[in-house]
């Protein structure tokens, strides 16, 4: 048994049923809209054969979703944004009618922080519920861990967060973006507007960080004129000591201070840094992995005037994301914040739901085929599409952490930058 | 307190009562639960199945001879990654890999801009020498482990750290070494062994078979050890180690002996995790599984070879099915579970089973034989002994 939105068997589907019956009886003469008015749009709906061919969970009147995230453990302070923005996608879709006339109901399964669980339960996600689409993880060794297992069974993962690159799969959509779309606009940003030469760069020691910087060093020494690296460190996920690669970067003095540090580790980091007397309104720091998320726990005047480079900040100034944002905070609190991450995690059940619209079934092969061109001009980011590569063209946008948390955007691409998730002359 | 003087006559390693208990076992694994379950829980099952198998090096190694390790998720991952060394390098063809910089090596090292493919490596392309590695490479560390440690006499608390902090390093040698290790990443997408698909339905319950199948085995080798004077030994030597040592046996050979024993146990549970589940992680070796591994064998009962078993299946399906059931709130049950466990039954499932079951059931099922004149059970449950060995 797992947790589902609305009851897991025939019985209570049976009795939301007959509640929305009741309901809709007085409400009938009111509405008129049939996007509004559910059993009109069963009426419509095409039948379940036709639109499932392969045993998903579709019935005439909902169709099973899965969410993968880790709700406790390291990780949880960072996916707990996703799953808010996935169930918030759920809610407003649902509202809209749903999906090919059919209601989403979800499974919530716990990743744990633990990547083998994860493959566990991306299993039963697909063997045992026979998920249509499941929307999850977060960390890439997450990704790894569950990627065999989409491809074996022939599920859909929407998988939100910005990652290293070097995979595309059938199985999955990348709604995060690519290592080369998140780094190089920002290093030519940083070269031209602050006449950058020399880069200090760090990172988390994973594929992640490591991939990261690989394809930042070889930006720096073959595209950028006359720029250099002058110190390259790593540190173990967790890691809480950083004075010595301080005092490291004190010596130096390099233009940039290029840093990949994830998770509880900023918060010692960047309050060392304070610490060490290193004003970041003066010497130019420039990270891909502080969203807002981050700086709750880091605290906004321990990273004030730091960059930061990525598709999405709160901050953003345009309608959708008004929208989303105000949606967001009804649901979940005038307290949270949306970071990058969740910002992605929001695109996966629309880019869903346009994609099955788009191949009018819900078969697995027909979504993987029908994604590419898929458009979502409503999205907070702005106009997103799929490439045929599984990924999202998008914009890459840099922000300036400011006290009270939120990033103020500096800059930000003119064009949609194209994911390439195996760049050449960056490997 | 010793075991029971062995009953005269006794030929034979196993008692009847081991004998229908280890029967009833094989009958729940072989056939009531492939029959019960369908494929996708069957193998969980198999899955919880190879962590049995450090329950059992546990209860050899904790349990009798009172060698409390906290770090038998090192034994469990070093033949959890000589296994997936194999299928890694199977896995990696030229063809499979012809995007990579380097074809014809794991993607990890192609990623983490490694061009050739390690010394070490080499070996495990060989099917012969990575069976062969999966017991001997986590016994060979045991017994350099154990050498070092006791020979010195280290033992007790001492010897429990030790091993914990072994558990450590070992997390952060195998998490920083990414390039030769695949890192936090562990290594993944594991496709075929021999040339024979794992990852097919029909594969898993091959090898949920082969997984019971040496699980049983190793099962009768416990009961063989325990039985044997070498079994009375450990026993003797847990109680009153000085007494032993003073009546001219080499004690710290001995627990040399028990301790690579119930590695190179850890080492084929770890193979086979690898083989059913289709990857390796890091997250097997540290502090946290190897607790965990320790309690399944304190739920089970420390002192009982099967109640082991049972424990680990009793622990890892609450588990897996109260995070299906509570997704936010589950690690508090599970916590609650296990205080529960060491305040109400210090003797786990196996005591439970002695104390109130079995006495109702005769002696075949292990109550008291009538022959006994002492009212001692069947197996031996400790004197109100604290949690941790001495």
């Amino acid at each position: 048994m797992s947790t589902h939105q609305d009851g897991s068997d025939k019985f209570s589907a049976t009795r939301r049923r007959l509640l929305k019956g009741l309901a809709a009886l007085p409400a009938a003469p009111l509405l008129s809209s049939t996007a509004l008015f559910p059993s009109r749009a069963f009426a419509q709906a095409p039948a379940t054969s036709a639109v499932n061919t392969t045993g998903l969970a579709v019935t005439d009147t909902d169709v099973t979703v899965g969410i993968l995230h880790s709700v406790t453990g390291t990780m949880a302070i960072s996916e707990t944004g996703s799953v808010q923005a996935e169930k918030l996608a759920i809610d407003q879709i649902n509202a809209m009618g749903g999906v090919l006339g059919r209601k989403i109901k979800f499974v919530q399964e716990d990743g744990a922080s633990d990547w083998p669980n994860f493959a566990e339960k991306a299993k039963k996600l697909l063997v045992n519920d026979k998920c249509a689409a499941v929307f999850g993880c977060w960390t890439s060794a997450s990704r790894k861990a569950v990627l065999p297992v989409f491809e074996q069974y022939n599920g859909m993962l929407y998988y939100p967060t910005f990652y290293e690159g070097l995979e595309q799969s059938k199985n999955v959509i990348y709604t995060g973006q690519e290592a080369t779309q998140q780094i190089i606009a920002g290093l030519d940003w940083v070269q031209r507007e602050k006449g950058a030469k020399s880069f200090y760069l760090l990172g988390s020691d994973y594929i992640w960080p490591r991939t990261s910087n690989k394809i930042a060093r070889k930006h720096i020494e073959n595209f950028m004129k006359g720029s250099k690296v002058v110190g390259e460190e790593y540190f173990p996920l967790g890691h809480t000591q950083f004075n010595s690669v301080i005092n490291k970067i004190k010596l130096t003095k390099p233009d940039v201070i290029y840093a990949i540090i994830v998770g509880g580790s900023n918060v010692a980091f960047y309050k060392q840094l304070k610490a060490a007397g290193i004003d970041l309104s003066k010497q130019t720091l420039l990270t891909i992995s502080v969203t807002e998320d981050e700086i709750d726990g880091i605290g906004g005047d321990n990273i004030a005037g730091a960059y930061s480079c990525m598709k999405y900040f709160q901050s953003l100034d345009n309608p959708n994301n008004k929208d989303f944002v105000a949606a967001f905070k009804k649901m979940w609190g005038e307290k949270t914040v949306i970071g990058d991450v969740t910002q992605a995690a929001y695109l996966g059940p629309w880019l869903w739901k346009l994609t099955v619209e788009k191949a009018g079934s819900f078969d697995i092969d027909k979504i993987a085929e029908a994604s590419a061109g898929i458009e979502f001009p409503k999205a907070p980011e702005g106009y997103v599409k799929i490439h045929p590569n599984h990924h999202l063209w998008s914009k890459t946008r840099v922000g300036q952490a400011q006290l009270d948390g939120q990033f103020k955007v500096v800059f930000e691409t003119p064009d949609l930058i194209e994911p390439n998730p195996f760049p050449k002359g960056y490997q | 307190m010793t075991t029971q003087a062995p009953t005269s006559g006794r030929s034979f390693f196993l008692r009847p009562q081991d004998m229908i208990g280890i029967a009833l076992l094989a009958l729940l694994l072989l056939v009531v639960l492939p029959l019960a379950l369908d494929n996708f829980r069957l193998q969980f099952v198999g899955k919880y199945l190879t962590y049995a198998f450090v329950a059992l090096g546990l209860v050899l190694c904790w349990g009798y001879a009172g060698i409390l390790s906290l770090g038998q998720g090192v034994f469990f991952g070093l033949g959890g990654y000589c296994m997936a060394m194999y299928l890694k390098l199977e896995a990696s063809s030229v063809e499979n890999t012809r995007i990579q910089s380097t074809p014809g090596i794991p993607d990890f090292m192609d990623w983490n801009q490694i061009t050739a493919l390690p010394w070490f490596w080499e070996p495990f392309r060989h099917f012969g020498f990575t069976t062969l590695a999966v017991v001997a490479v986590p016994a060979l560390f045991a017994l350099i482990l154990g050498f070092a440690l006791f020979k010195r006499r280290v033992g007790g608390v001492y010897f429990a750290i030790i091993t914990q902090a072994l558990a450590a390093i070992m997390t952060i040698l195998i998490v920083g070494q990414q390039g030769y290790t695949g890192g936090i990443n562990g290594i993944t997408d594991l496709r075929t062994l021999h040339g024979w698909d794992i990852r097919t339905d029909g594969a898993k319950t091959v090898l949920y078979f082969v997984c019971v199948g040496l699980l049983l085995a190793c099962i009768l080798l416990a009961y063989y050890v325990k039985s044997s004077k070498l079994g009375r030994l450990l026993v003797a030597m847990r109680d009153k180690e000085d007494r032993v040592r003073f009546s001219g046996y080499d004690v710290s050979s001995f627990k040399v002996f028990v301790f690579c024993l119930s590695a190179a146990l850890s080492g084929i549970g770890g193979a086979m995790f690898t083989l059913q589940v289709g990857f390796m992680s890091p997250s097997f070796v540290g502090i946290v599984p190897s607790i965990e591994m320790v309690i399944y064998t304190a739920v089970g009962g420390r002192l009982s070879i099967l109640g082991a078993i049972y424990g680990t299946l009793l622990v890892n399906w609450a588990k897996t099915s109260f995070s299906e059931s509570f997704p936010e709130l589950w690690l508090l049950g599970l916590g609650g579970l296990f205080i529960a466990v060491v305040l109400a039954f210090p003797n786990g499932i196996a005591g439970l089973w002695q104390v109130h079951v079995a006495p109702r059931l005769g002696p075949l099922f292990g109550g008291p034989a009538r022959r006994a004149a002492s009212p001692a059970v069947a197996e031996p449950l400790p004197v109100a002994t604290p949690a941790v060995a001495e």
